[in-house]
């Protein structure tokens, strides 16, 4: 041991020489793009988004969300008696229409649908559920059927149809550390960012940008991994000059969303080309005690997107971004033992935009009488969401992303 | 091992090939954590229509503790594919802990389907194949329990046949449909015994394949192991792990022809692999990009070092994604260039410095249940994480000792990188550190790992 203690004494002293912070250019872009001259080139044509441009923003709500005590059959005997402790009284509830109310850790959502800013999409899902979050939440992102595995996601096909070869790999930025599934395309990834000082500071490491600026062009695999590092490097600046040119003046709450949809904003108010955003919350897997933990995400992202709708609307952009949320199944009909939920299949999403086509409630309730094993039936597929947002929001092939036509609907 | 790197180079690599068979043909240690609290609350529920048995309380114990065990049960397999010497064996479970894709949150099960895996890697792919089958894991994951004479659940009988033996396109649907009539009334025990139900077993003639009788799993089995096609199956998807993603079909028959008059005798076709002039050719060579537990292996391999806090591997393998025992469906981890993006290809790259202890690191998972496994509250805060490790570098600067410096940064390039092309010694040289000899070598080891070239092999 006292070999290895002595080792690591000077192994300490190499650390000097290694750390990160010694290689940073402090404060310096320009010097640091000496290093890397050829890919900061892709972007000074200024392929600009322009303002007007439409901007997805996708919520995720991680571990299956209770779709029925979000939003409320609230005239519903059958709801009332599965749910005889879980179920949300109708004077508790925050009434959108006589029959339906929404959680009331929720008003935000309330006072956008009054506004026209908030659409309800209702019994959402696909064919054979799986009940598993894992696979289920696949099936979301993949957009595959649920007895194919795919391993591409919506978002990422996307990229592959919208800017294949294009250089601007910014077109799509999840707010996290790991890049989801959905993002993932065949030839086009999207870019995981946290925060996007903290991206900088990894990728400015002088020794990353000198091998890659002297690296040249050799087999194959050797220069797909080059041409990603180099992506990353010069998409890291760019994200982060982005991010500073209109650090939002916005108040919000000091949240993991709250941060994270202030990061979406300030680059959705820059003249980053970014297209689609995806950032998660959870966990909504209330198998117990589910009153508590529901309320307590329904408030982080009640007050988050409040700040988030607030800030857009200040700076006039509320109708060029559309926010969608879902999870990657509802919940059963009846409570458990446990003061919870178990895991079920068709949920409810919402559509949250300023430029919404088609407003309020866009779909009937789900049908509590027709029950499959104590589960709801769906009576949208995703996939129809998602086409219709490829083609009427995002201006994008929906028939070679999603591999078919799926009917499009009118939201947008 | 660092040791070994010198033998290496005087020794042929059909030698070495030779060393390691002789090495992973001894019967692998079994593994054994399940704790004795999953034991407990196990024993005597002699059917799993007996879980209802169990209060919620028990249930959720049961399934904490079975999280808590996997992770133990990951970083002792990871461990050993770090210091054992069987590494073809290593290497070869690893490629079917992928084939058999299996995700269940049991420890019992996982546990008794790694050891069955580890056991016949170079053994007989037929009989792999009906063990893997007949495991409480794969008969669970793959919902075979539900599958009942009167109440046919496909799903087993369709991922045996796609994923297992002959691939999409070689069978109908109504092969499937008779398959699964045929695998009615396979079922497990909850102490993981496989058990056949016959009062579930669907006893009238099936057709299947084209061959028509009453038949049972055994012979669905049987008659799949039959078709060349299966053969042909496994044969291109090991090539693809072991020697190219861009697969060489003239070579993939010969293998496969080879392998299938063998009786699937999978070590014969790694000789045949690895026995081969074209194995060692150029273009076979530093293409392939290392899986996460093949580059944290890999590095751990060269750096024998201790870490304070192994879980911390857990989360490597989460980030860059690939989590042992947690395959992202029954497909498989899809390898190639789906291990790369952005942030995991940034991550990998400065893997070898958080691991020799020479950078932090900021990485916050979301909250996503059962991926998580277990690791919720490992870092809700955003803040820097030191890993603690102790490299014994002096085996590893023991290899360089009669080297001369000139030609130091040559040799050591050499045995870390695998790509035809080197990375641009003079860079390499300027980040060097130059006070000392070890200096120099360590930071040039450490250097040459956080290199793209490093992620091939």
């Amino acid at each position: 041991m006292l070999m290895f203690y002595k080792q690591k004494i000077k192994f300490n002293i190499l650390i000097m020489l290694l750390k990160r912070k010694e290689f940073l250019q402090i404060g310096s872009l320009a010097t640091a793009s000496l290093f890397v001259p050829k890919f900061l080139k892709a972007f000074e044509q200024k392929s600009i988004v322009p303002p007007g441009n439409k901007i997805l923003v996708v919520l995720q709500m991680s571990g299956g969300n209770d779709g029925l005590n979000t939003v409320i059959p609230v005239r519903n005997d059958i709801y009332y008696k599965s749910r005889p402790h879980l179920g949300i009284e109708k004077d508790k509830a925050l009434l959108l229409t006589d029959e339906v109310g929404i959680n009331p850790a929720l008003p935000a959502f309330k006072q956008l649908f009054d506004e026209g800013g908030l659409s309800i999409m209702n019994g959402v899902g696909y064919p054979n559920p799986d009940r598993s979050h894992f696979r289920s939440m696949d099936i979301w992102q993949s957009a595959s059927d649920s007895n194919k595995y795919v391993y591409t996601g919506w978002l990422g096909r996307y990229l592959d149809a919208q800017c294949d070869g294009c250089g601007k790999p910014t077109q799509a930025l999840e707010v996290d550390d790991i890049l989801s599934l959905a993002l993932k395309g065949e030839n086009n990834k999207g870019i995981a960012v946290k925060d996007p000082a903290r991206l900088y500071n990894t990728s400015n490491e002088k020794y990353f940008r000198e091998i890659n600026a002297v690296h040249h062009p050799e087999e194959e695999t050797v220069d797909y991994l080059y041409k990603m590092l180099s992506e990353t490097l010069s998409s890291a600046d760019y994200i982060f000059q982005q991010s500073k040119l209109h650090p939002s003046s916005q108040m919000y709450p000091a949240t993991g969303l709250g941060k994270n949809l202030k990061t979406i904003a300030s680059l959705i108010m820059s003249d980053i080309n970014t297209q689609v955003y995806y950032v998660s919350i959870g966990s909504f897997d209330t198998h117990v005690n589910q009153d508590n933990q529901q309320k307590r995400l329904f408030t982080e992202m009640n007050d988050a997107v409040n700040a988030f709708i607030n800030d857009l609307k200040n700076n006039n952009r509320f109708q060029d971004v559309l926010i969608m949320t879902f999870s990657e199944f509802g919940r059963r009909v009846a409570q458990n033992a446990s003061g919870g939920t178990d895991h079920g299949t068709a949920n409810s999403m919402f559509l949250i935009s300023g430029g919404l086509q088609q407003k309020g409630l866009l779909n009937a309730m789900p049908n509590l009488a027709d029950l499959d094993q104590g589960d709801l039936k769906y009576s949208v597929d995703f996939k129809n969401v998602y086409a219709t947002i490829l083609r009427q929001w995002l201006h994008a092939d929906d028939v070679s992303i999603l591999g078919k036509q799926y009917e499009l609907m009118n939201f947008v | 091992m660092p040791q070994n790197v010198n033998e290496l180079s005087v020794i042929s690599s059909k030698q070495l090939y030779h060393y390691l068979e002789k090495r992973s043909s001894r019967k692998p240690d079994e593994f054994n954590v399940a704790t004795n609290l999953f034991n407990g609350l196990v024993k005597g529920i002699e059917d799993v229509g007996m879980m209802q048995k169990l209060t919620q309380d028990q249930k959720k114990m049961l399934r904490k503790q079975s999280v808590d065990d996997l992770k133990n049960l990951n970083l002792l397999w990871l461990d050993s594919m770090i210091n054992s010497e069987d590494q073809l064996r290593e290497k070869m479970s690893l490629f079917w802990h992928g084939h058999f894709a299996c995700r269940v949150i049991n420890i019992y099960f996982q546990q008794q389907l790694i050891n069955t895996i580890r056991q016949n890697a170079l053994g007989n792919f037929g009989e792999l194949l009906r063990d893997v089958s007949k495991s409480p894991s794969m008969l669970s994951f793959l919902n075979n329990q539900q599958n009942k004479k009167q109440h046919p659940n496909e799903n087993f009988a369709r991922e045996v046949m796609e994923l297992f033996t002959m691939g999409r396109g070689n069978y109908t649907e109504d092969d499937v449909k008779e398959g699964a009539r045929a695998f009615t009334g396979w079922g497990f025990s909850l102490h993981g015994e496989f058990v056949n139900r016959p009062f579930a077993h669907d006893d009238g003639n099936k057709t299947f394949l084209g061959k028509t009788g009453n038949f049972d799993g055994d012979d669905i089995i049987s008659i799949l192991l039959e078709q060349e096609q299966t053969a042909k199956f496994i044969t291109q998807k090991i090539y693809k792990f072991f020697v190219n993603d861009t697969i060489d079909s003239e070579k993939i028959n010969w293998l496969a022809k080879r392998f299938y008059e063998s009786n699937y005798d999978i070590q014969k076709l790694m000789s045949d692999i690895f026995l081969s002039d074209w194995f060692y050719d150029e273009k076979n060579i530093g293409i392939h990009i290392k899986s996460p537990i093949e580059l944290i292996a890999g590095i751990r391999r060269f750096l024998p070092m201790e870490l304070d806090k192994p879980e911390v591997q857990l989360l490597f393998q989460h980030v860059l994604g690939q989590v042992l025992f947690y395959p992202p469906n029954v497909a498989g981890w899809p390898g190639g260039k789906n291990w790369i993006d952005s942030s995991a290809l940034m991550f990998r790259l400065g893997i070898p410095q958080i691991l020799a202890n020479a950078d932090n690191f900021v990485i916050r998972p979301k909250d996503d249940d059962d991926t998580m496994m277990g690791m919720e509250g490992v870092d809700k805060m955003e803040r820097p994480r030191q890993v603690n490790s102790v490299v014994d570098w002096d085996s590893v600067l023991k290899v360089f000792d009669s080297e001369e410096k000139e030609n130091l940064l040559e040799k050591i390039s050499s045995i870390v990188l695998q790509t035809k092309d080197k990375i641009d010694s003079a860079v390499i040289d300027k980040y060097a550190g130059k006070q000392t000899r070890e200096m120099y070598i360590q930071t040039m080891i450490v250097e040459l790992m956080s290199t793209p070239e490093y992620q091939l092999c």
